[in-house]
């Protein structure tokens, strides 16, 4: 009997053993144990609020198999998107930006690493999560009204129209629902693209370069709407973009990538007073501020600082 | 996750990968969208100056009817054999559209399913260009010792001339991708169903209406053909009748009709161009 039972005794603790190292091991996978790395930031002058998380990126690897051979694309990326913050991801070209941003969307699988939306894993896309692309993506055998539907027609729902509509004279398209896209503006087009991202009212916005094929002019306008929207809405927005100014304009915190393989090197915290006006580009300290920048991403390519 | 999506890089251009730029101007030549009215005008005079010119002539230099009958008696030959000729009429359309929608309807489907496969696609189009080169009136014979003279031959025939145009026409639409169009709809949750739908087939349109046109002009040549060959019936048979009774005047009256019958094919898809695929142009 007592042979019995020190064996039951054995078990017993064998099993707790065991259950305790797939708890820790599952917060660990969490993330819940982590460090997170990259938050070592340059300068941390910004008030220590609260910063509820709104997305956590952990360890996130993306390979892509081309004929050349494997591309790391994301190398064990981290980085918290915080509740209501306007987070700028920059950084050189091929750098794996989209790559990282597509996989928040969910439109990408990872190799390793995992994406959360609250507690949620992100391996489809969510309803929360909205994304805006570059070159406006509309559909050119739609008008503009069609055009924006499409979010409901898919999810199968009635359009809401009193938001559509409120949202339209926002941007400043109301009257134009009959247009084709070949028939507008870029900087409409665009426009019209956020007004069917805002219209199923997601909590976290996505925006893919959204405006680097607009002519300054009108890039600036749109920088100033994109950041009326945030300030309205106050959504969760990660905008991706390689122009050092544009990032520090409307970020509050801009998180620099490094390539090949795609990595957070940097993450800057930018605490220029809203609303921001687009002369505050010329100011000394904003262009010190993108200097700064551009000598980071420079020195981490290897290349001499060289700022004329 | 996404079969679609799933590895690829996502960069894109702004024009679809594999298409370029393809309208219905392009497949043939456009009606042209904007036509002044002196331009409409100057139009109906040269056919005016044509055809009273030909009448003119054909009366001045004493032409035998059997050469070349008059206009004026083409078309009082069209009225007055307008009550034999209406069955063979219907007969020809009859074939046309039956053969036409089994062609069509077996081409697209294989077309949107093929372009899924790379693979099979690769596999697959050789003997589909193999079906568009053959003249398939060359079959026509074979089929009507198979299935006599009644339409059935015909029909198939047509079928097999306007299916492969159709499919290969629909597959250059299908293969358009634009990964950054499918990437949005799965954005807002599509399903591969709805991306086909609501994203794929639109893109496709301009070139499926280009393979539905040009296949449906093949499957006329077809008809008319098949029913040269054997048979008692149909429009192709009543040339061969006519002109075997060197009844000229008749014979041009089925020509015209015929005429007509092609164009009328070529405006109804032009029109459908402008409605369901105005957007690339």
């Amino acid at each position: 009997m007592k042979w019995r039972g020190s064996l039951r005794e054995r078990c017993l603790l064998r099993a707790v053993q065991i259950c305790n190292i797939i708890s820790v091991s599952a917060a660990f996978f969490q993330g819940n144990f982590t460090v997170p790395k990259t938050e070592k930031t340059a300068k941390r002058t910004g008030p220590e609020a609260n910063h509820a998380v709104k997305m956590a990126i952990r360890e996130a690897s993306k390979s892509y198999q081309t004929r050349s051979g494997a591309v790391h694309a994301l190398d064990k990326v981290s980085l918290d998107v915080r509740e209501g913050e306007f987070l700028c991801i920059l950084g050189p070209s091929g750098c794996g930006k989209t790559t990282l941003l597509w996989s928040m969307a969910g439109l990408h699988t990872l190799s390793s690493g995992d994406i959360r939306l609250g507690n949620e894993p992100i391996t489809k896309p969510h309803p929360e999560i909205a994304m805006i692309f570059q070159d406006a993506n509309l559909l050119p055998w739609r008008n503009l009204a069609k055009n924006i539907e499409l979010p409901f027609e898919l999810k199968r729902r009635p359009p809401d129209r009193a938001r559509i509509d409120k949202l339209l004279e926002r941007v400043g398209l109301a009257g134009f629902e009959n247009k084709f896209p070949r028939e507008l503006s870029g900087g409409m087009q665009q426009r019209a693209s956020i007004v069917r991202s805002l219209s199923v009212d997601p909590s976290v916005l996505l925006m893919d370069e959204p405006f680097g094929a607009l002519d300054a002019f009108t890039r600036d306008e749109m920088n100033l709407l994109i950041q009326e929207i945030w300030m309205e809405t106050r959504k969760t927005i990660a905008f991706v973009t390689h122009s050092i100014s544009e990032a520090i304009f409307l970020a509050d915190r801009v998180a620099v990538m490094s390539a090949r393989p795609g990595r957070i090197a940097e993450i800057y915290d930018i605490d220029i007073p809203r609303p921001r006006a687009i002369d505050i580009q010329t100011e000394p300290d904003f262009i010190k501020q993108v200097l700064d920048i551009k000598s980071r991403i420079e020195h981490g390519r290897g290349a001499k600082v060289a700022i004329t | 996750m996404d079969k679609v999506l799933g590895d690829k890089i996502p960069e894109f251009n702004k024009k679809a990968a594999g298409g370029g730029n393809v309208g219905l101007s392009g497949a043939s030549f456009s009606l042209g969208d904007h036509r002044t009215k002196f331009e409409t005008l100057v139009i109906i005079l040269i056919a005016v100056v044509i055809i009273g010119g030909t009448e003119l002539s054909l009366v001045l230099f004493n032409v035998p009817q059997y050469v070349l009958p008059k206009p004026s008696l083409i078309v009082s030959a069209l009225f007055t054999e307008w009550k034999f000729l209406w069955p063979h009429i219907l007969i020809t359309i009859y074939e046309l559209l039956t053969g036409f929608a089994i062609g069509a309807s077996i081409g697209f489907v294989l077309a949107a399913v093929i372009t899924q496969f790379p693979f099979v696609e690769k596999i697959v189009t050789p003997y589909i260009l193999l079906l568009v080169t053959t003249p398939m009136l060359a079959l026509v014979p074979l089929l009507i010792l198979r299935f006599g003279f009644g339409s059935e031959p015909r029909i198939i025939a047509v079928a097999l001339a306007s299916g492969p145009m159709v499919m290969i026409n629909s597959a250059t639409g299908f293969r358009r991708v634009d990964l950054a169009k499918i990437a949005l709809a799965r954005s807002f949750g599509a399903s591969t169903l709805q991306i086909f739908t609501k994203i794929r087939i639109p893109m496709a349109m301009p070139m499926i209406i280009v393979g539905l046109m040009v296949g449906s002009i093949f499957g006329l040549l077809t008809a008319i053909g098949a029913e040269m060959v054997g048979g008692a019936e149909g429009l192709g048979n009543r040339l061969t009748y006519y002109s075997a009774l060197i009844r000229m005047p008749q014979f041009f009256a089925i020509i015209l009709i015929l005429a007509f019958m092609g164009i009328s094919i070529y405006v109804f898809f032009f029109w459908l161009g402008k409605k369901w695929a105005s957007w690339e142009t």
